[in-house]
């Protein structure tokens, strides 16, 4: 689900096939028919949009017929413990959980805490309970990022060890009790209203899915990005994760959650995070106020009463320090914790980039392999303002829109940007390719894989590790005389990168930057050979915990190429995988409760009484030498306090969650919400859209409206967009190649037969897509790939475009991504673009001003105005209050302003 | 025809057909001086790539048979790499565009350094907050901001990562919120 496995990771996908070949039954459930689709033995259609009504179903199915493997929902999750009274659900609420504050939009998660766990909650410092507005610390939560920051832990969780629990999973108020009454209602005829998936294919996906998920046998699930760009997005995962928790598939061979990831390392790129809210190993970066001294911090992070290996975070975290600052981080100076700077917010890309749009916050930008004047969603808003900072550095292979945005946007066509009068200064800076340079990259199975450097780069090509290893050596050295505190850390840093070559200006080494990555002692400079050896008294260095281990022996472990059919069947000798080079996490739950693989065809790893330790074919992932029977004394914390079934050791209550007491910011349990923009009313509840998500109400943000708005026939049809294998992304590496060109030449739009039929298009003839953002111009693919869906009683036509296009390259088109506006999940940040409304129309789109009049109009026509879509809340009993972050919030747009020659993104609308 | 008669290929498919040239061709991957293993740029699948070499130059790049993710397979995006890296797109020298210029002009790389360096430390100058209205330490500049990373290593991400942090500046994204 969420995924076109078959053409967006194609080579992956020959174990599918294989597995196919073996027997397996693969069954492709997506709002489009495509080549995995083809290739799988069925293929259920529906909406984009609805994946968690679908998967409600399917938990409704399991629970009401006791389909689920109960052995292994009683042991490894939390289905048996009580939840404090006064829980209230979505069912006692037209749609919102407990604790909805509409004024911000946002949870007081309390009521949806365990009983028995701490009462007490944590405020960040300075917001006193009585303080005058009361509002501010809701505000303030909305804003939190603790949720993503909280990473590997799930989140802290307080007296983890008191929690009332009901082992029959028969109390009313126990997980297991409230997931059956939560998802009671996703019957297959609600599915069919809210999907369109006709209900036997529903069922024989349900009967399926359980009939293979058993001791005998497990099942997987795939998703890629067709699950995460949603404003509900983390709920979609979560959603997918309870199912293979109730039928036993986590931590089994054949089984698990597989994401999909897109980029060569965007996993290692999470790993060791350039994101705003982390620091490498999912340690999050400090909070102004709640985060003030490293104790502070630390005690957020976990509790001391917690299981589990997250109460090792102070090693983690102190050795993170000891590699950045290295003989300047002691025990006196809490190893130069203050030096870290503070989040308190969202400060993730697309705030970012509004407030370059605003001006006079942003001023400089390094974009580096990235091109948001294509990829990101809304790429106007990204143009606009790109071209109004003081400069932007661009690292690329070749030249990209983002980097030309000052002489080609599509906004030169329409008189908002031209170069005459655009200040901003652009460096481009050509870069190594991966051929050019060693170094790791990690793939979508936590796999780090080496690669060696084939041949010298040409010119001034240099790799990024050359840029910032001498950007930040000439800033060392431009600083190294300030008495301003603020340059301290600068100063500070540990720059000692070993160096090839001689000069002023050698490459530095990338193994000797895994090599401190893995992490080493300070003494001896000897590495580490995993995170247990690790410390928080300042001994050891690591710039990655979750990644020690991967230079163990002083050897570079993601080097290792031994040949597939040299070695057995987990291939543990090509490269490594994080953590410790383990293959399957949560492998404990492959065994029973005592610690016996559940069934011979699906052993993993196995408890070894006459060793007194686990063993098997992967790496264990559990305490090597805790018994699978094992009880804790009761003052037990961290892993020693594990039991022997509590499987998930990052955990801090050792149990996979069905139910999140903490931790999420939209709820404890999935919950269908129709996207942000949708034709039709949410048939759950009143409550129609996720109630907390990010809405960014500004007049350069327009969004079509959903019901209970009016006027959506403006724009009727659900629009989605995803990959080729063809293309990448962007398009930056796969435009410019006359190969990649030449098999995918042109943008294309596909639609049913059906809509050609209403729309008056025709097969490759020329249309294009509207939405109160933007008019993209595409070639008409007419298929029966795309078909229309009966959905609570109406037809809703889907349309589905590839987004790889933009103004230069071999082949060049419209950018898709104009089309989107900015709507996020709030846990994350990511922004909805799997699925918006649109309209599409024959022939191509105006051009230049009659463009900017005909979105006006059609905007004018829809009454969209800047308070449209942002009326999250729309359940009963609460107030339904606007979201806008503009001044003219609550004025309306009376369609007559078509001049958008100011310069910039204001006055776009009036 | 004749050798199709008489040779040990009737179906004219192989020898019977081959002409001279075709038989003095030799694999790009035969004369290679040498091959490094590496892994495809483009997707998170990671499959492994051959890269040969001659005079210090690409000429081709293939599929690692020893890999147990890729077996040996490309897909179209991984077996174009090699124009990828050797096509006339790639760019090799700096290029500047001055505020308000209307083309591009060439700059040194090291002068293109030392003016990076500058614009650094005033957008972080400008954009510095110390405390919050609360009186809370923030330590941090809003003035600058950074997105990309998911192609690049985990070393390159781990130093971009580390430098910025120290300069106080938090806006470091990338694809991965994408
Ligand atoms: S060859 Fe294709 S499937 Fe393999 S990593 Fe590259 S892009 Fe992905």
């Amino acid at each position: 689900m969420g995924s076109n496995m078959a053409e967006a990771h194609p080579v992956g996908f020959q174990w599918v096939i294989e597995a196919k070949a073996r027997g397996a039954r693969v069954i492709h459930i997506d709002p489009r028919f495509t080549r995995t689709s083809a290739l799988a033995d069925t293929y259920v259609p529906l909406r984009a949009g609805s994946d968690i009504a679908f998967l409600g179903g399917v938990i409704n199915h399991v629970l009401s017929n006791d389909l689920d493997f109960r052995e292994y929902v009683a042991a490894f999750t939390n289905a048996s413990f009580l939840v404090r009274e006064g829980f209230e659900d979505t069912e006692d609420l037209d749609g919102l959980f407990g604790g909805y504050d509409a004024e911000t939009g946002t949870y007081e998660r309390d009521c949806w805490q365990y009983e028995g766990a701490d009462q007490e909650r944590e405020e960040p410092e300075g917001a006193s309970p009585d303080s005058p507005s009361g509002d501010d610390d809701s505000e303030m939560d909305k804003e939190r990022t603790s949720p993503m920051g909280s990473g590997a832990a799930g989140a802290p969780l307080h007296g983890a060890t008191n929690v009332a629990t009901d082992p029959t999973l028969q109390h009313p108020r126990c997980v297991f009790q409230i997931l059956k009454r939560h998802f009671a209602r996703y019957t297959p005829e609600m599915v069919e209203r809210i999907c369109g998936t006709p209900r036997e294919k529903f069922q024989a996906v349900c009967e399926a899915w359980a009939s293979n998920s058993n001791r005998e046998r497990t099942s997987a699930l795939v998703y890629s990005v067709g699950w995460t760009q949603h404003s509900v997005g983390a709920q979609y995962i979560r959603a997918g994760a309870i199912v293979q928790l109730l039928l036993g598939n986590i931590g089994r061979p054949g089984g698990g959650v597989f994401a999909l990831r897109g980029h060569a390392s965007i996993q290692g790129s999470t790993d060791v995070p350039t994101l705003f809210n982390l620091l490498p190993g999912y340690l999050p970066m400090p909070t102004a106020g709640s985060h003030e001294t490293l104790t502070d911090y630390l005690d957020d992070l976990r509790s001391p009463t917690q299981k589990g290996y997250w109460t090792g975070a102070d090693a983690y975290l102190v050795s993170l320090l000891k590699e950045y600052f290295g003989d300047n981080a002691t025990a006196e100076n809490d190893y130069g914790y203050a030096w870290l700077p503070k989040i308190d917010g969202d400060h993730g890309t697309y705030r970012t980039v509004m407030d370059m749009v605003d001006g006079g916050k942003v001023f400089g930008y390094f974009l580096l392999g990235q091109n948001p004047a294509v990829g990101s969603a809304h790429g106007r808003l990204q143009r606009l303002g790109m071209a109004n900072l003081d400069w932007v550095v661009v690292r690329d292979l070749a030249m990209i829109e983002s980097a030309t945005f000052w002489k080609d946007s599509p906004e030169i066509e329409t008189g908002e940007i031209s170069p005459q009068t655009c200040r901003t200064e652009v460096f481009f800076f050509p870069a190594a390719s991966h051929v050019e340079k060693e170094g790791t990259f990690t793939q979508t199975q936590r796999m780090l894989q080496w690669r060696e450097k084939a041949v010298e780069p040409t010119g001034d090509q240099r790799s990024e590790l050359w840029f910032f290893y001498h950007l930040g050596r000439k800033l060392r050295e431009r600083l190294a005389g300030s008495t301003d505190p603020r340059d301290e850390p600068v100063q500070k840093l540990d720059w000692s990168y070993r160096v090839d070559g001689s000069g002023e200006w050698p490459e530095p080494s990338a193994e000797d930057v895994l090599r401190r990555i893995n992490g080493y002692r300070t003494r001896t400079g000897e590495p580490v050979d995993s995170y247990l050896e690790l410390e928080a008294d300042g001994s050891t260095a690591c710039g990655c915990w979750i990644y020690s281990g991967v230079y163990a022996d002083g050897v570079n472990q993601a080097a290792r190429r031994k040949p597939h059919d040299a070695q057995g069947p987990y291939d543990r000798q090509w490269g490594w995988t994080w953590p410790a080079n383990r293959r399957v996490l949560y492998n404990r739950c492959s065994a029973d409760l005592d610690g016996k693989p559940w069934s011979e065809r699906k052993k993993l790893v196995w408890w070894d009484a006459d060793e007194g330790r686990w063993t098997g074919d992967d790496v264990p992932d559990f305490p090597a030498t805790t018994p699978p029977r094992y009880e804790p004394p009761p003052d037990a914390v961290g892993p020693e306090a594990l039991r022997g079934d509590d499987a998930f050791i990052m955990q801090a209550d050792g149990k996979a969650w069905l139910f999140a007491p903490h931790g999420l910011l939209d709820g404890p349990m999935p919950t269908h919400y129709e996207p942000h923009e949708s034709p039709v009313s949410n048939a759950l509840y009143g409550q129609q859209g996720n109630p907390t998500r990010k809405v960014y109400g500004r007049t350069d943000n327009p969004s079509n409206p959903a019901p209970p708005e009016l006027h959506r026939e403006v724009f009727p049809f659900v629009l989605t967009a995803a990959r080729l294998t063809e293309h990448h992304t962007a398009g930056g590496m796969s435009r410019q190649l006359p190969y990649l060109a030449e098999l995918q030449p042109e943008l294309t739009v596909e639609v049913s037969p059906e809509l050609a039929r209403i729309r008056g298009l025709t097969h490759l003839g020329t249309a294009h897509v509207v939405t109160s953002r933007a008019a993209v111009q595409a070639r008409v693919m007419v298929t029966d790939r795309m078909s229309p869906l009966w959905i609570d009683g109406q037809v809703v036509h889907q349309i589905w475009m590839p987004y790889h296009w933009g103004g230069t390259g071999l082949v060049s088109g419209d950018v898709v991504n104009d089309l989107l506006g900015v709507v996020a999940d709030s846990n994350v940040f990511i922004q909805e673009s799997k699925v918006a409304t649109c309209d599409v129309r024959p022939g191509p789109r105006p051009r230049g001003a009659a463009l900017t009049a005909m979105l006006a109009q059609t905007r004018a026509r829809a009454g969209v105005t800047v308070e449209t879509g942002t009326r999250i809340a729309t359940a009963d009993d609460v107030p339904h209050v606007t979201h806008t972050e503009d001044d003219t919030a609550g004025g309306t747009d009376d369609g007559s302003t078509d001049d958008g020659s100011t310069g910039n993104s204001a006055g776009e609308q009036s | 025809m004749y050798r199709q008669l008489t040779g040990p290929d009737p179906l004219g498919r192989g020898a019977a057909a081959e002409s001279p040239r075709y038989a003095a061709l030799r694999p790009r991957t035969e004369s290679a001086d040498r091959v490094a293993d590496s892994v495809c740029p483009y997707c998170a699948v990671g499959c492994g790539q051959r890269v040969f070499v001659r005079d210090e130059k690409v000429v081709q790049i293939e599929g690692d048979p020893d890999s147990p993710i890729s077996r040996g397979r490309l897909c179209p995006k991984g077996s174009a790499s090699l124009q990828l890296v050797t096509g006339p797109q790639r760019q090799e020298k700096v290029r500047y565009r001055a505020p308000y210029a209307t083309e591009w002009t060439d700059l040194d790389l090291e002068t293109a350094m030392d003016m990076v360096v500058d614009r650094v430390l005033d957008a972080r100058e400008r954009g510095w907050q110390e405390r919050d209205e609360q009186g809370n330490r923030l330590r941090r500049t809003m003035g600058l901001a950074s997105l990309g990373g998911a192609t690049l290593d985990n070393e390159e991400n781990f130093l971009i990562k580390k430098l910025f942090t120290a300069l106080g500046a938090i806006q470091i994204e990338n694809q991965a919120r994408i």
